[in-house]
């Protein structure tokens, strides 16, 4: 009597998330916190992206009985992380029953040409992106929301800021661009001529654009909001500023997990919720930076000083 | 007559969609995010979102009590999926805050987590025919309903669109369609509550 896994319930789900925040968790009570604090969904995955970047080796799909205790816990929907061109997490991760599937670079590929043909899933996907024909791409092979790539887990937001820039000026100049000129702009970026006379038509991509790849304080998901992501994905920025040091070492709980400081957590997960709500007034970041209460953010990187083989946003293309 | 300045809650959701199909419909319309854009509204909207979200950001950022007072005061109101979940008496089987503006009883994610979403297509007496392209996503739906309720749409024997007096609900998503007579049927609610 109904279609499901239509293209309309798919993208659907992502325009109800707009405007809010999406947090990585890697434990049940990290999914408890991240609600607590306002996330519209949490993001199931193995490491958050710095520990992945610090730990090295090969970054996998949560487990799975992990993630069924994380969708148990929490009201809000459900995602998680599988490996680029991975089918058959994803088809794991469909069959348990998770909300959304990110296919994604912050996880090491297991295909290192394609991604998986994401038309042939009931669950919707989101893809990461660092310009407008990668976004397409993505798009063409069922993604149903796109995030920018921004560099995972290095507390660095310029990646971040480069991705969506590039996206939105290159929507804004499609939409400038006399008709008979789309088809050698999309071959030059890659994309099906179809989905780059939408955009131009349009003004915009036919799914919702979020950020994510580098968000550690309110004042970044301020200024990514500003430039114009329709909201946040927060990987590594709530639960590494509240990770529990020893000797500027980090500590480890019974079951091998960072430990983390859930007062800190909730904190620094607020703010980020309250300066996403409301990017455009500078006087709610600032009540929102102050309820840090001394909280630092995590340790950030200079992307540039990193190795080819270390940067995690050119995997995929 | 003017047309209506219809707000849209944008604390969180699919306010744009909203925002469209109310001008497409006549009105006038704008998201709200403070007391004072509030209170430049003839009518609130609250979109298709995360209702454990948004209740929570309802209470932080105090827009809670003054829409409820609008609403007590006669102000116009739909909620649509979270909306509705928002405004309803209570949740069934969970211990979540409402606003208790619908005398509704309402199951969250009543039809399944979003593998079960759907698009459907809805008889509504109210709207004529044709039937409309209803479009659940982790819809909730209404469990009971108190005596002032009238449900104008079920699915799956469920109400999914109910009345009563100026606040309406709808489980699903008329702003995700082209279809726009649920936005004209509450288009014409808020100008019959100005003109009377």
């Amino acid at each position: 009597m109904g279609h499901t896994g239509t293209t309309t319930v798919k993208r659907g789900l992502a325009q109800m998330l707009k405007g809010g925040v999406i947090m990585d968790v890697v434990t049940p009570e990290q999914a408890s916190v991240a609600q607590e604090a306002g996330a519209v969904a949490v993001m199931a995955l193995e490491r958050i992206p710095a520990d992945i970047r610090a730990d090295g080796g090969v970054a996998r799909m949560s487990d799975l009985g992990l993630v069924q205790r994380i969708m148990d816990a929490v009201t809000i929907p459900v995602m998680a992380k599988a490996r680029i061109g991975h089918l058959a997490e994803a088809q794991c991760l469909e069959a348990l029953g998770v909300d959304y599937i990110d296919e994604s670079e912050v996880l090491t590929p297991a295909d290192d040409k394609y991604h998986i043909d994401k038309h042939k899933f009931s669950v919707p996907f989101v893809c990461g992106a660092r310009d407008i024909g990668e976004a397409l791409r993505r798009i063409s092979e069922g993604a149903a929301m796109i995030r920018s790539k921004g560099e995972a887990g290095s507390g660095n937001i310029v990646e971040a800021v480069r991705h969506m820039r590039a996206i939105r000026g290159a929507i804004a100049e499609l939409h400038a661009l006399p008709e008979e000129e789309l088809v050698a702009r999309a071959r030059d970026i890659g994309a099906s001529l179809d989905l780059v006379r939408d955009v131009a038509r349009d003004a915009s991509l036919p799914v919702v654009l979020f950020c994510a790849g580098g968000v550690s304080t309110p004042a970044d998901a301020a200024l990514m909001m500003q430039l114009g992501a329709e909201g946040i994905f927060v990987g590594s920025g709530i639960f590494k500023a509240a990770a529990i040091y020893r000797n500027g070492k980090p500590e480890y709980d019974d079951n091998g997990f960072p430990k983390v400081d859930p007062e800190i957590a909730l904190r620094y997960a607020r703010a980020i919720v309250a300066a996403t709500t409301h990017f455009e007034d500078p006087k709610a970041v600032v009540e929102a930076s102050k309820s840090l209460g001394g909280a630092k953010p995590m340790y950030g990187i200079d992307v540039r000083q990193l190795d080819e083989s270390q940067l995690l946003s050119t995997r995929g293309n | 007559m003017s047309e209506p300045a219809i707000g849209v809650l944008a604390l969180q959701g699919d306010v744009d969609e909203h925002v469209r199909a109310l001008e497409r419909s006549g009105a006038r319309a704008f998201p709200v995010k403070t007391r004072a854009s509030l209170a430049a509204s003839d009518a609130l909207v609250v979109p298709g979102g995360e209702s454990t979200t948004v209740i929570r950001l309802l209470d932080r950022f105090e827009l809670g009590d003054p829409i409820v007072e609008r609403v007590r005061g006669g102000m116009p109101f739909w909620g649509t999926c979270m909306g509705m979940i928002v405004a309803a008496r209570d949740v069934a089987g969970m211990d979540q805050k409402t606003l208790g503006l619908l005398d509704i009883s309402v199951r969250r994610n009543a039809f399944g987590r979003q593998i079960a979403s759907e698009e459907v297509e809805l008889h509504i007496e109210a709207l004529g025919t044709p039937a409309f392209p209803a479009v659940f996503i982790r819809a909730p739906w209404i469990e009971s309903a108190g005596p002032g309720v009238e449900i104008l749409a079920s699915h799956r024997g469920h109400g999914v669109f109910v009345r009563q007096g100026r606040v309406l609900g709808t489980s699903f998503h008329p702003e995700l369609t082209a279809d726009d007579r649920v936005h004209r049927y509450f288009v014409g609610m808020v100008n019959a509550a100005r003109s009377g």
